[in-house]
């Protein structure tokens, strides 16, 4: 046999399919950890009609904001881990060295990240809106914001995770860097189920809120790709 | 005489304010094993990860089969395997799915052939037991495991031989004699005795370099 250069390529789309599986296969050998941001999110929700007000006014008003610092704050301390096992492990170093792009590798990982953290985050939200009293159309709308806000907070913070992995205590730098970024989301996220508490038409709330879906899924990875790379340069 | 695999043309790399070396050229010929020496902190894992493509705090020009790296980032990657100092092995997962997870993005295969691949490696009968319950030279063993059914024609080995018994090492001496011979190029780092007929040596030292045919 004589070994000559090859240019032989795996597609794009089978190596991000290897990297989806991959992640998912090491998310479920270790449950534990898939389950600390779900809890975390039943715990603030449900600390604050004790901590605030048990007033069914009250929750009613606020329920959605509650369910959606929640969520947010719970993806927040999800994330680190985004990066870091694989890091600490030298599984990155071989991602990055994969032929294929980086960025449509870095976007299997973040969506795999959501589907470990965002979307169970969405399937509890009928249970908990019900606990703070939201009506049934309310609880509809705010999966639904949910739904297309929570891949964003991903992808967003797929950058802030990269950039912060050579660094030891990165959580609150993270949290720094990100939080600002996951402002707008909030307040659409919470907005769209205010208006459609009052009556008001909700469709351009939505749009502003897929048109940041759109935004990050078509920016941020190359952003957490470039990232990843200064991070792995530099340690 | 055949056409270099890769070339460098004086590189220079700082870290932390300190140089690690200036001026250092060199080409990796198709069927040559050439090992990288120096102390402790000369720059090897340094050079190594430049060559790589991992690092990017350098200066100087790299040449992939003629042309420069960055313009044909894409087939240098396919053909060149870079195994560091972290294994790059998930303890949570098995040898079986480590190896098939770190071949899907670069040349997908057969369980039979990766499992044949972690048997000559001494990995039989551990192919379902998570990583983590392996000792630090079977996890090694495991990374090592690709090399025997890579065919990538260049190979980048830092600090391989690290927590292999002297079995091993044989066998992966064994390796790379036998790759060369087919025509592969392995640039490799150590701190073992390790015996390869005509090695060539790239050797670090601060401020100055020597490369000794």
């Amino acid at each position: 046999m004589m070994i000559k250069p090859s240019d032989q390529a795996v597609g794009s789309i089978e190596a991000m399919k290897a990297v989806f599986a991959r992640d998912m296969k090491v998310a479920f050998r270790q449950r534990q950890d898939l389950l600390n941001p779900l809890l975390f999110f039943m715990m603030v929700v449900t600390l604050f009609p004790l901590g605030v007000s048990p007033e069914i006014s009250f929750l009613q008003e606020a329920g959605a904001g509650i369910l959606w610092v929640a969520a947010l704050l719970s993806v927040l301390l999800s994330l680190d881990h985004l990066f870091r096992h694989d890091f600490d492990d030298g599984t990155l170093e071989q991602l990055v060295l994969q032929p294929q792009p980086l960025f449509l590798l870095v976007l299997a990982k973040t969506m795999a990240h959501w589907v470990l953290t965002g979307l169970p985050l969405v399937l509890l939200t009928p249970v908990l809106g019900v606990m703070v009293h939201l009506d049934g159309n309310s609880i509809a709308i705010l999966c639904l914001t949910l739904l297309i806000g929570t891949p964003v907070l991903s992808l967003i913070g797929a950058i802030g995770a990269a950039l912060t992995l050579g660094l030891r205590s990165a959580g609150v730098l993270l949290s720094l860097l990100i939080i600002p970024l996951y402002i707008p989301v909030l307040i659409f996220g919470t907005g769209t189920v205010a208006a459609a508490a009052e009556g008001a038409p909700v469709g351009a709330y939505l749009a502003l809120l897929g048109a940041f879906l759109v935004l990050a899924l078509t920016l941020a990875p190359f952003a957490s790709a470039a990232a990843l790379k200064v991070s792995l340069s530099n340690s | 005489m055949s056409e270099p695999l890769l070339q460098a043309i004086n590189l220079h790399c700082e870290r932390d304010k300190r140089e690690l070396f200036r001026d250092l050229s060199f080409s990796i010929l198709p069927a040559t094993v050439t090992r990288v020496e120096g102390a402790n902190g000369s720059g090897k894992t340094t050079l190594l990860r430049i060559l790589a493509g991992l690092s990017d705090a350098w200066a100087g020009q790299l040449l992939w089969r003629g042309e420069p790296r960055s313009r044909v980032r894409e087939s240098f990657l396919r053909n060149v395997l870079y195994l560091g100092h972290r294994p790059g092995i998930k303890p949570l997962l098995s040898p079986l799915e480590n190896l098939r997870a770190l071949m899907a993005g670069r040349r997908p295969m057969g369980d039979k052939v990766l499992t044949q691949a972690l048997a000559r490696t001494g990995l039989a009968g551990y192919e379902q037991v998570p990583c983590r319950h392996l000792s630090a030279g079977q996890q090694r063993r495991v990374a090592l495991a690709r090399l025997l059914v890579a065919d990538e024609p260049l190979w980048l080995l830092d600090e391989v031989f690290t927590a292999i018994d002297a079995n091993g090492v044989a066998a992966i001496e064994n390796l790379l004699q036998e790759r060369a011979a087919e025509g592969g190029a392995v640039v490799f780092t150590t701190h073992h005795n390790v015996q390869i007929a005509g090695t060539k040596r790239l050797v670090l030292t601060p401020g100055a370099v020597g490369y000794d045919d």
